[in-house]
């Protein structure tokens, strides 16, 4: 976890958490490391995670990046890395501010932003370019617009809300951005809480190691929530889900699924 | 007020923000006529407006009559129908949101601004809180009569009051401080390991003329004990920042506390109803500092229902949840309920915290034994509750 102190302000951090916790699941030991501003960052993570923060913050976390080469260096070689929103942006070539200042990224990505008009704020869905990811949901809420070069596809196709904000030569318009190593996008919600395909994803990418499936109850209720159904909800008020699901995360030896005699029973919502 | 009426008749709740909203329609220079002539504070920040201004107008009342959006209508549509309703009040408190107090203060020419703390709440409505303080700070910059009692712990209400003419800094002994874990002038990473957090480009919390420690508040030289009957350190805090705006105002700091020991409940928070076979106890929390406050009041031998929506008026992104330290929970029995009971069922998973997804609150409710409840909802789950268990249906 990078600059959790700095770049903390989407509460992004649970992307750590949410790795972490589906690693261990599988059996699979971690530890989270909050690489904080005072810390030199070891170039030996296997993941890495950026999120999401304010101008200021992102300005300062650009230039501290830039000052560790090793880690630059892993995040190109050997690590995966997940950086959302500003963490996303500074990866790239360049960014401007409102005022039409031109700050340096990392340069790891051909992905250039610029300021936008109007801040984007709202849910999205886009279609994950990953095979076998499926569809993604978050919310939204920066000005950047962003432009990929060419040969970068992005994470995601939108089909709802913004992400990148810029179409390609077809007229199709992605979020994000995505190479064998790093993932960008402009989902928080986490991104990894509503997508646990991408979690798993991440997951493969770092140990080598399949990921069995997880049973969730509530997960699966969270993307009935947010992804569309047979009944489309407006905007901004996503489908409600009444039934009901118990978790006893103690007998399950780590792997969560709904195990009580109360799962799947519908409770009648109160007027 | 005939609107105010007719919305409480309606079940449209309190009736403030209709009359309010009615009184704006057919008189734009209503708030500032209301507010004329009077002695007005103002009590913004994100967390802790509502306790505080009803301490705060408690204080008031032991001096002259006061008037005081006690329902918590903190837009200035609510600021309207408390002054409208209390037409003789030679006071007022009134709590304003914080987007808000900008437009009310220049309104209302207020003789105090209560600052209590800025962090993250409702990203998607309120943009950055960065933003927001420097709103806030020009706002400040703009009134040189008025004083301003601000949280000397709050690096971001530090930023945002220093530039203001009349300052009474007050420390509230902060607890939650990761949203301004950077140097709110400079982006700079914030020295917070020492007890006076300072920064390298010079911005560091000043000495506070009042400090909120062990039950008391201090202030130059005398100790005066603050017997609260609402929990928390947090709210030992609201009440110091409540004393040292009164003060402003002559009200002395032994009569202030007096009056605030009165207390019991805020607006429905804290307060313990009989609803069924349960005793609940509803608590309101709607963001990572107010819940970082709100673990530590929870009764372990207490079975806990979570209530969480993602209105526009809670903020439509619940990403917040994940900012809560919800691993510290140590409740006999934990249900998820609300509109985005899933939402937060999958954060208690990712915890390891065993519970219960339940969308109707009244319904986990009923799923539970007998006995003790603590509920805690943010706030429209916490408004539906009050109507729904108040009125007594399940």
């Amino acid at each position: 976890m990078l600059l959790p102190d700095v770049l903390g302000t989407y509460s992004d951090a649970g992307n750590a958490l949410i790795l972490a916790q589906r690693a261990r699941w599988r059996g699979v030991r971690t530890r989270v490391l909050d690489i904080t501003a005072t810390t030199v960052p070891p170039a030996s993570c296997d993941i890495y995670l950026l999120g999401g923060g304010e101008d200021g913050a992102q300005v300062f976390a650009a230039d501290w990046l830039a000052r560790y080469p090793a880690l630059r260096h892993a995040m190109s070689t050997t690590a995966v890395t997940l950086a959302v929103c500003a963490g996303l942006q500074i990866l790239g070539q360049s960014m401007s501010d409102r005022t039409g200042h031109t700050y340096s990224g990392l340069g790891l990505l051909d992905f250039t932003t610029i300021a936008g008009r109007r801040r984007a704020v709202g849910e999205v869905l886009s279609t994950c370019t990953i095979p076998g990811v499926g569809q993604l949901t978050g919310f939204e809420n920066h000005q950047g617009i962003s432009t990929t070069g060419d040969d970068l596809p992005p994470l995601g196709w939108v089909t709802r809300g913004v992400g990148n904000g810029t179409a390609d030569r077809s007229g199709h318009r992605g979020d994000g951005a995505c190479t064998g190593r790093i993932i960008g996008t402009y989902l928080h919600g986490p991104v990894l809480a509503r997508n646990p395909a991408l979690a798993d994803h991440i997951l493969k990418q770092a140990t080598g190691q399949p990921m069995p499936p997880l049973d969730l109850p509530d997960q699966r209720a969270v993307r009935r929530t947010y992804l569309p159904t047979r009944h489309p909800t407006s905007r901004g008020t996503p489908a409600t889900d009444a039934r009901i699901s118990s978790v006893d995360v103690s007998q399950h030896r780590g792997v969560v699924d709904s195990g009580s005699d109360l799962a799947g029973k519908t409770i009648r919502r109160a007027p | 007020m005939a609107t105010a009426r007719l919305s409480q008749r309606v079940g449209a709740g309190g009736g403030s923000i209709i009359g309010g909203r009615v009184t704006l329609a057919l008189d734009p220079g209503a708030l500032r006529r209301l507010a004329s002539g009077r002695e007005i504070v103002l009590v913004s920040g994100t967390n802790g407006k509502t306790t505080t201004s009803h301490l705060l107008a408690a204080a008031m009342r032991s001096t002259g009559s006061v008037a005081h959006n006690a329902s918590g209508s903190n837009m200035p549509d609510g600021a309207v129908a408390a002054l409208a309703q209390d037409r003789d009040a030679r006071f007022a408190v009134i709590e304003v949101d914080e987007l808000y107090l900008a437009v009310v203060a220049d309104a209302v020419d207020p003789a105090v601004i209560v600052l209590l703390n800025l962090s993250r709440d409702q990203l998607d409505r309120g943009a950055e809180v960065r933003s927001v303080a420097a709103a806030l700070s020009a706002a400040l910059i703009r009134r040189p009569r008025m004083t301003v009692v601000a949280n000397a712990d709050d690096p971001m209400v530090v930023w945002a009051a220093a530039p203001a003419h009349r300052v009474t800094w007050v420390s509230v002994g902060s607890g939650w401080s990761s949203d301004t874990m950077t140097c709110p002038r400079c982006g700079r990473s914030l020295d917070t390991t020492v007890k006076r957090w300072q920064c390298g480009c010079g911005l560091a919390r000043p000495t506070a003329s009042w400090t909120a420690r062990d039950g008391a508040v201090h202030t130059t030289g005398r100790r005066v004990a603050v017997r609260l009957r609402l929990p928390g350190a947090f709210n030992l805090g609201n009440a110091v920042m409540a004393i040292a705006a009164a003060a402003e105002l002559g009200v002395d700091p032994h009569q202030a506390a007096a009056a605030l020991a009165e207390i019991e409940q805020i607006a429905g928070r804290y307060k313990i109803i009989r609803h069924g076979r349960h005793e609940v106890r509803l608590l309101l929390a709607k963001n990572p500092a107010g819940w970082a406050e709100t673990i530590g009041l929870l009764d372990e031998a207490k079975a806990l229902l979570v209530v969480v929506n993602a209105r526009d008026a809670d903020g439509r992104d619940t990403s917040w949840l994940w900012d809560v330290g919800f691993e510290d929970l140590r409740s006999a029995a934990v249900m998820a309920c609300g509109e985005r009971a899933a939402d937060l069922g999958l954060r208690l998973s990712y915890a390891d915290i065993p519970h219960t997804t339940v969308e109707d609150p009244l319904a986990a409710l009923d799923l539970l034994p007998p006995g003790k409840v603590d509920i805690v909802a943010n706030y429209t789950a916490f408004h539906q509750l009050r109507r729904r268990i108040g009125r007594g249906i399940g």
